[in-house]
């Protein structure tokens, strides 16, 4: 079926429904890429491709998992061109920290922050859609292109690694810090670039 | 019965959490799951800067 202009009311409805989704968009970005700033540009670049692409989108479908593809495939080609290091805003997490009341020792957000970002992208990714964005594993494969088994394993992986981390305190200063890990990281990006249709339809 | 997380008191965390509902009760969530969603409600809840309702005012006329 090809695509169709929208209607003038069509159109509100998805700005709407964008704006809605803008809080949420730039969490998933900030866990993606840890720098607020650089989490705000990929949303505002998020936002004008999904604006260009909204014929695409499928009224009463989810607005967030559809912007998240989006935000997504930003964020790879982004990673690609190097623009951006994983490296960690110390001072959200700071402001996170006062968060919880009532708890005896609360995990320092910033220790696990940290941790989260030295996850491979794929498996970071994974867990933030499914541990922190709440969404279920069917919707995160969608999301991911991937198989929910997949989706399942990273999760599993990821929970492991960070299970790992914040239990022994072992959670390296600066995630991305030295070239080869840097590298390494691209190349894991390659694999999950390459598993996933074009990017830029 | 000896403890698997030595570092923890095993206290549940005070009753009222707002995020506590995970749907799928099968394997306890280990302390860290909260902060992650913690760190990802934080975000969606801060105040949004206006520049993104500059960016999202812009839209129409830009089309």
């Amino acid at each position: 079926m090809p695509p169709e202009e929208r209607t003038a009311s069509e159109k509100a409805d998805f700005k709407r429904e964008l704006t809605d989704v803008v809080p949420h968009l730039r969490a998933f970005a900030r866990g993606l890429c840890g720098r607020a700033d650089m989490a705000d540009d990929l949303v505002q670049e998020t936002l004008l491709k999904a604006w260009a692409a909204q014929e695409r989108f499928q009224p009463g479908t989810s607005m967030r998992a559809w912007t998240f593809v989006i935000l997504r495939n930003a964020y790879l080609t982004d990673m690609r061109r190097n623009r951006f290091r994983g490296e960690y805003d110390e001072t959200v997490a700071e402001r996170v920290l006062t968060a919880p009341a009532g708890q005896e020792e609360p995990i320092h957000l910033s220790d696990m922050h940290r941790a989260l970002l030295t996850l491979p992208p794929e498996r970071r990714e994974a867990l933030l859609l499914v541990g922190a964005g709440g969404f279920s594993y069917e919707e995160a494969a969608t999301i991911c292109d991937c198989a929910v088994g997949t989706i399942k394993s990273r999760v599993g992986r990821a929970r492991a690694a960070l299970n790992a981390m914040l239990a022994d305190g072992n959670i390296p200063k600066r995630s991305i810090g030295d070239d080869a890990a840097h590298r390494a990281i691209l190349e894991e990006l390659d694999d999950v670039a390459a598993g996933q249709g074009s990017s830029r339809s | 019965m000896t403890s698997h997380t030595p570092r923890n008191p095993q206290r549940q965390p005070a009753s009222g959490s707002p995020a506590a509902s995970s749907g799928s009760g099968k394997e306890k969530d280990p302390d860290w799951a909260n902060g992650l969603k913690q760190l990802y409600d934080s975000v969606v809840e801060e105040p949004l800067p206006d520049s993104f309702q500059d960016l999202i005012d812009k839209l129409d006329s830009n089309s």
